[in-house]
């Protein structure tokens, strides 16, 4: 049995279609990563999973529960952290979480040991009115107003946008160690390096899910041949090479670019020659295995 | 600004109470450089960045933007800079001609040259199909160009762009950063604060804030050998690793 499963979800809003025949599966204990930029979908499916939202077609079931029949059910097994931030400012810290507990039917101190590790950080801050709180810390309470009912199921909804590179590390430590307590998580986040942190993973694009699996078993399917071309004041290389036929597509990353070539129609050392014809013998080109955002780029050119 | 630095700042500092947001920072920026304006969150970026447009007056500090002083000409600062969020940019509910005007208004253009320039906007961007659409309808990598656009309509010298590609898919993030390349090559300077750490190597030189201070500020290349790694997510991760605040 799968913890969350869905099937061939559809939901529109007026003209949009913003789910379009969308299912996945969620094994029990493991984090799974819905990954896409802004406008995918991603909300609005979390929405209906947490049956906060009604789907136009499909169904889905949490735990077993169906999201219509069994929606109470499903609540109160559930921990939800929207993507907006949505605790009472007014209230302080431990008035936010003891209010949450109450929601619930269960208290902070029955439920201690869940949040300890997390809480123990906003602790010095209880008496803090929550819309004091720096924006890392107010992440933290979310995520203890999510986790203090014991849920088996947790949805984030983009806990690490806007959040920089060394608090989203930290964060993805504190999901481990909540899916080591056997929980399982579903998260998603429009930074495609998180991938590699989710156990399994699907890409979604306009409503659409574009691929789902293990990241190895996503980037196994890169249909192209990847190469990396690296060397000083690069940024003209790409017009030139987007040019050439057989370069399906040509990309800066970081210091690089990444260039995916039709293996029928072109080589590497095609792609070096082009380069020392146009002035660029200095520049390296390597072949490389593409990663999640390289594939995520492939797939949505497809669609 | 006859030295070719088109921010120059001293001594900035800001306080919120007893609270130091910025403690004292001195930076220049080069005319026509693309200068990445990095540090983790709550380290007063942010602050810093709305006193260099003119929206907030600082504890104290010397320096000018785009040539006017950052303590006396505020007013005139907003006229000469642009900006652009990706939390806030572009009116949804209005068609995309309708925020053109807008914007070409807010900013004092002329009735015919807003006109002139909605022409050029939307030949150069090939956007003569999508005219009369509301720009929420429109595709995110078209909001993108149009709205990096009209924060250049009344030709500013410097763009500060916050964020701009937060939450956007990857092909757009980089058409994006290939539209400030060629903002950059015509003269303009880009200020760009982001969280992805591949778009730092991008930039010509970037600093980085911890706890109200600038730590470092250099080209990538030079702070990458400095600290020996190579990326600048590592460097970040030294720099910012060590911070105070949360």
């Amino acid at each position: 049995m799968y913890s969350i499963e869905a099937k061939n979800i559809g939901k529109s809003y007026g003209a949009v279609k913003a789910l379009d025949n969308v299912s996945l599966q969620v094994r029990k204990g493991e984090i799974y990563g819905l990954i896409g930029p802004d406008g995918a979908g991603k909300t609005t499916l979390f929405r209906i999973l947490t049956t906060l939202m009604l789907p136009d077609s499909g169904n889905a079931e949490v735990e077993g529960f169906d999201i219509i029949r069994d929606y109470k059910a499903i609540r109160k097994i559930s921990g939800y952290m929207p993507g907006h931030f949505s605790l009472y400012e007014d209230l302080s810290v431990e008035e936010n979480l003891d209010f949450f507990a109450t929601i619930f039917g269960t208290s902070v101190a029955a439920n201690y040991e869940t949040i300890r590790e997390i809480y123990s950080q906003l602790e010095p801050f209880r008496k803090r009115k929550t819309g004091k709180l720096s924006g890392g810390m107010k992440q933290k309470l979310a995520l203890c107003c999510a986790l203090v009912h014991k849920p088996s199921v947790l949805f984030l909804d983009e806990p690490t946008t806007g959040v920089d590179a060394i608090s989203r590390k930290e964060f993805w430590n504190i999901l481990e160690r909540i899916k080591a307590g056997g929980v399982t998580v579903l998260v998603s986040t429009p930074y495609m390096d998180e991938a590699s942190l989710c156990d399994r993973i699907s890409l979604i694009q306009q409503g659409q899910i574009i691929d789902s699996g293990t990241v190895d078993s996503i980037v196994e399917k890169y249909p192209y041949l990847l190469l990396s071309v690296s060397g000083d004041h690069i940024y003209p290389v790409l017009k030139i090479l987007r040019q050439v036929k057989g370069v399906v597509s040509c990309f800066a990353f970081g210091t690089e670019h990444h260039v995916a070539i039709d293996r029928a129609l072109i080589t590497a050392e095609d792609i070096r020659h082009i380069l020392t014809e146009n002035a660029y013998a200095d520049c390296v080109v390597k072949e490389i295995r593409p990663g999640i955002e390289d594939c995520f780029m492939q797939l949505a050119a497809k669609k | 600004m006859e030295n070719g630095n088109i921010i120059e700042v001293k001594g900035l500092t800001k306080k919120f109470g007893t609270f130091t947001a910025v403690d004292n920072i001195s930076f220049d920026v080069k005319k026509g450089e693309i200068f990445g304006f990095l540090g983790a969150n709550g380290a007063g970026k942010t602050t810093a960045m709305k006193i260099l447009c003119g929206l907030s007056k600082p504890t104290s500090c010397e320096g000018y933007v785009a040539g006017f002083d950052i303590n006396s000409e505020q007013e005139k600062i907003k006229h000469h800079i642009g900006y652009m969020s990706q939390k806030f940019s572009l009116y949804s509910d209005l068609k995309v001609w309708e925020n053109i005007r807008l914007f070409g208004g807010i900013y004092g253009l002329k009735r015919k040259d807003i006109a002139q320039r909605t022409e050029v906007i939307i030949k150069t961007l090939g956007m003569q199909d999508w005219k009369d659409s509301l720009v929420g309808t429109i595709p995110q990598g078209w909001k993108q160009k149009l709205a990096f656009s009209i924060a250049m309509i009344h030709e500013p010298q410097i763009v500060f762009l916050d964020e701009p590609t937060g939450g956007v898919d990857p092909e757009t993030r980089r058409k994006f950063w290939e539209m400030i390349y060629d903002a950059s090559e015509k003269g303009i300077t880009i200020f760009v604060t982001t969280h992805y750490m591949d778009e730092a190597e991008y930039c010509d030189r970037v600093s980085i804030m911890v706890d109200g201070r600038i730590e470092a500020i250099d080209s990538p290349k030079a702070l990458k050998e400095k600290y020996r790694v190579n990326n600048m997510d590592s460097v970040f991760r030294i720099l910012a690793g060590g911070a105070l605040r949360q």
